[in-house]
């Protein structure tokens, strides 16, 4: 048997390591700085949110300040990256993507520059700031753009990762974190890969498949579902785009029920692609946890978790759900 | 500091050369749009002028070498009025201009809005407003920060001057006293639904740009003589970034489109009958061009 791709003791909550992605994807900034002396960091006033300030301090000839001007940041990031740079792009997603969409499709999508979107406060993470704060389009709007990698790291420690393969990576790429601590659960010798997803837990009875902050909450309803007897897979799948499409098929076939969760709209990011993706290939019945058609709202993780249906206990019901109609069919 | 200015003096000779490549130009403008059938004729051929001040006298460039890295950017933010550029560019021979006849057909390398991986030489994809004036910031802030030897022009159309990315790249621009860069505007007055000053007033520009720490050039966009002056006097300025408010005609040189807006996104043989019709627009427009 393979070692547990797992944190030791992932199973306690109560005592699991917890931080946050965005403080990892300061760090990964930080480092990939060092290895690129053409990368260039771009933020639109919320240096210290995004997790900047380090890369900030020590790279200031790299870091260009904007001010609240996301879509001039991103056409002049474009021009960075046509002289030569690699331009990062840095500030809250629901303003990147969402306010500057035509300037990255028409600026870096279509002309398939080397430039990286990478945002923060994403989904319900911006808990307190409400819902215009709650980004919960952003993969809908990112995973239809042709050339554009659109990743989702799960916890802190892949989050590192995440970043410096987007930065590895020649070509547009969106990375998408979150402002909360959340549960560390990947180990730091877990390889990342752009296009791969990973079997956290083994199982043949249901798929549970997640991308962000989310998966660990999967990991909980397999925890949940196993007390019923039900051998539940856990798949991390923080390439939302490309995605991997041998392993999910792959997880489809053995399971034959699919529970997709992350924090968005459940049309059109995670969920949505899966479905795309299996309604072409071995159809599974597939339930998929996220928001359904509504905007956010003021709240706590935990208080808008449970309001939305997207906590553990939700995966676990979803996963009752999908494994009924795997027996109808 | 002053820095030195890099263009070459303009003789006689030299100056009658461009006036004739100019004319050439807007005969291929017309040939080109009434063939493709669509297409905007008005700016082209306000613009065309310009194009021949920057690609016979202005640019530092090579057009056997498209992507040399010390050449000078020239964006082009109006992206529509690229029959202009496109027919500039097979003059000073970046390709045949045979080629010009395939304008936004299928397959084409001259896209009905410039497309970067298409055509070598056209810098930036535009069409989306603003966005150009955006990328020409980013190219021009790395060749300053880095001292390198080539100036970025970027061309925007006044209608252009509506989104607020321009006005945000303006902040940046003054920010950075970005001198390695120069703004043309193609102040010809018209956009799609009429004159800019009906649909959404710009003026006074001069002191909008001036309010936004910009050095304001006012030219007549159909001098060559002084346009190419005031290019040369953008490019010497240090220290202070430079707009140059280009006073065109749209449609210039086309006596029935010109002054008027609904040229903009028409073409000879399909546009607007109530001087010339649409049979006979072609034609008009070649003989007009022969006498300007």
């Amino acid at each position: 048997m393979s070692p547990s791709p797992l944190q030791r003791g992932w199973k306690h909550r109560e005592t699991v390591l917890l931080k946050s992605t965005r403080d990892g994807a300061g760090f990964g900034l930080l480092e990939a700085g060092k290895r690129h002396q053409n990368l260039y960091v771009l933020c639109a006033d919320v240096t210290e949110s995004v997790r900047a300030t380090d890369f900030a301090k020590a790279y200031p000839d790299r870091f260009l300040q904007f001010g609240v001007s996301e879509q001039a940041m991103v056409g002049i990031g474009a021009g960075l990256a046509l002289a030569g740079a690699i331009p990062v792009v840095e500030t809250f997603a629901a303003f990147s993507p969402a306010r500057n969409w035509e300037q990255i499709r028409t600026t870096i999508a279509l002309q398939n520059l080397d430039a990286k979107i990478f945002s923060s406060h994403a989904g319900l993470s911006a808990g307190g700031d409400g819902a215009t704060h709650e980004m919960t389009e952003d993969l809908a709007l990112m995973r239809v753009l042709p050339n554009m990698v659109v990743l989702v790291p799960g916890d802190a420690i892949e989050t590192e990762k995440a970043v410096k393969a987007a930065i590895d990576y020649e070509g547009p790429v969106y990375l998408r974190f979150e402002r909360n601590e959340t549960p560390l659960f990947t180990l730091p010798a877990t390889p990342f890969e752009i296009g791969k997803a990973s079997i956290l837990l083994e199982g043949n009875d249901v798929a549970l498949i997640g991308a962000g902050p989310i998966v660990y909450e999967c990991l909980q309803a397999a925890l949940l579902l196993e007390k019923d007897g039900i051998r539940a897979m856990v798949v991390n799948s923080p390439s939302v785009k490309p995605l991997d499409e041998k392993t999910i098929i792959a997880a489809a076939k053995k399971c034959g029920a699919i529970v997709t969760a992350e924090s968005h709209q459940i049309a059109g990011g995670l969920g949505g692609a899966i479905a795309e993706l299996l309604s072409q290939n071995d159809p599974v019945p597939i339930e998929r946890i996220g928001l359904c058609d509504v905007f956010g709202q003021s709240g706590t993780p935990e208080e808008l978790a449970v309001h939305y249906h997207m906590s553990a206990e939700d995966i676990y019901r979803s996963a009752l759900r999908a494994l009924k109609k795997k027996f109808r069919t | 500091m002053e820095k030195p200015s890099a263009l070459r003096v303009l003789t006689d000779s030299d100056f009658l050369r461009l006036e004739k490549i100019a004319r050439e130009i807007r005969v291929d403008i017309v040939e080109m749009l009434a063939t493709s059938q669509s297409g905007h004729a008005a700016g082209s051929l306000g613009i065309a002028d310009l194009m021949t001040a920057l690609y016979f006298h202005v640019l530092v460039h090579d057009p056997k070498k498209p992507r040399w890295k010390d050449r000078d950017r020239f964006i082009l933010s109006n992206g529509h009025v690229c029959p202009s550029r496109y027919a500039a560019m097979a003059r000073a021979g970046y390709f045949p201009r045979e080629e010009l006849k395939t304008l936004r057909k299928f397959g084409s390398a001259l896209q009905g809005h410039p497309e970067i991986a298409s055509l070598a030489g056209v810098e930036t994809t535009s069409g989306p407003l603003g966005d150009g004036a955006a990328q020409s910031a980013g190219l021009a802030y790395f060749a300053k920060q880095h001292g390198l030897p080539w100036h970025t022009y970027c061309l925007l159309s006044d209608g252009e001057l509506q989104t607020g990315i321009v006005w945000e790249t303006a902040l940046f621009i003054s920010k950075h006293h970005l001198d390695t860069l120069t703004w043309i505007v193609d102040r010809n007055g018209i956009q799609i639904d009429g004159k800019t000053e009906d649909i959404m007033p710009l003026e006074p520009l001069r002191e909008k740009f001036e309010a936004f720490g910009f050095q304001v050039l006012e030219v007549d966009g159909h001098n060559i003589r002084e346009m190419i002056d005031t290019l040369g006097l953008a490019r010497s300025t240090s220290q202070i970034p430079t707009v140059l408010l280009l006073h065109t005609i749209p449609g210039k040189g086309v006596h029935y489109m010109e002054h008027n807006y609904r040229w903009h996104g028409a073409v000879p043989g399909t546009g607007p009958e109530d001087k010339v019709p649409r049979s006979r627009q072609k034609q008009q427009a070649l003989s007009d061009l022969k006498h300007l």
